[in-house]
């Protein structure tokens, strides 16, 4: 029996996270992913395989290589898509409005 | 607790509108904005330049803690109306990105409060729909990075 493997738990990782973060810009092979990392290149590999069989990333096959890319309907499932670039704005804003009050204060 | 900020990205359109009030008077938003020193604190990134005038042009770099460049971004600004609006090009240097157009418009809504919209305009759909997959990305990250964080107070 093939263990499903939980979502949460894949983006846990923060070498995950990072290659979610490479492939949203573009699709890419193992090979170029890997070559982003210090890791060895089966960590790297192992990550996929997890991205994979969670469903985050995607295959591709495109001549003889594979290519991994986002996929959009499982990532809808665990939030919102805009829901997490919304909070990253808002905390930045955020920031810029304690900065202007306490300069406020200052004057 | 409800976020302040709104997000409209309608699909299949090459354009998002970014909304927010803040609890400050506008004079104090815009400041934040055209001060070099206030948005390096804000965005965390370091001003290179930022001229705040028709022909004008801006350019940022964030480096981490070992002083390697991470972030580059550059634009030109087209139009400079102090405390109601400015419209500037945006450019992250060495990413396949292309160049969005921004709008920013300054309302007050009250002596102390005030309204900032941004309108970003994208080359294609598809060059949006990737600028919502990487902030989604991003945000993903950061809201791991503030949960960590917090993890580890409770240590």
């Amino acid at each position: 029996m093939k263990l499903r493997r939980d979502v949460f738990q894949a983006i846990a990782d923060p070498t995950r996270r990072a290659i979610l973060v490479l492939v949203a810009s573009q699709a890419m092979t193992a090979g170029a992913i890997a070559s982003n990392f210090d890791t060895a290149r089966p960590t790297v590999s192992k990550h996929l395989q997890i991205l994979t069989e969670c469903e985050l990333l995607q295959q591709e096959q495109n001549g003889r290589e594979i290519f991994y890319h986002l996929n959009l309907k499982k990532i809808k499932e665990i939030a919102d898509f805009i829901e997490p670039f919304r909070k990253m704005w808002d905390d930045r804003f955020n920031k810029l409005e304690n900065i202007m009050q306490q300069y406020k204060s200052k004057k | 607790m409800e976020l302040k900020t709104k997000i409209h990205a309608e699909d299949g359109k090459q354009e998002i509108t970014i909304t927010r009030e803040f609890d400050l008077p506008v004079e104090l938003l815009f400041k934040a904005y055209a001060e070099p020193e206030i948005v390096e604190q804000w965005m965390g990134t370091k001003v290179v330049k930022l001229e705040n005038r028709k022909h004008g042009s801006w350019q940022f770099q964030t480096s981490d803690a070992a002083g390697k460049v991470v972030f580059e971004a550059n634009g030109t600004i087209h139009e400079f109306v102090p405390e109601q609006r400015f419209t500037r090009t945006f450019e992250m240097e060495n990413a396949p990105f292309g160049i969005q157009l921004e709008f920013f418009d300054f309302e007050k809504l009250t002596d102390n409060t005030s309204k900032l919209t941004m309108h970003i305009v994208y080359k294609s759909v598809a060059a949006r729909d990737q600028m919502l997959q990487i902030g989604f990305a991003q945000g993903l990250n950061m809201a791991h990075n503030r949960l960590q964080t917090i993890v580890d107070k409770l240590k």
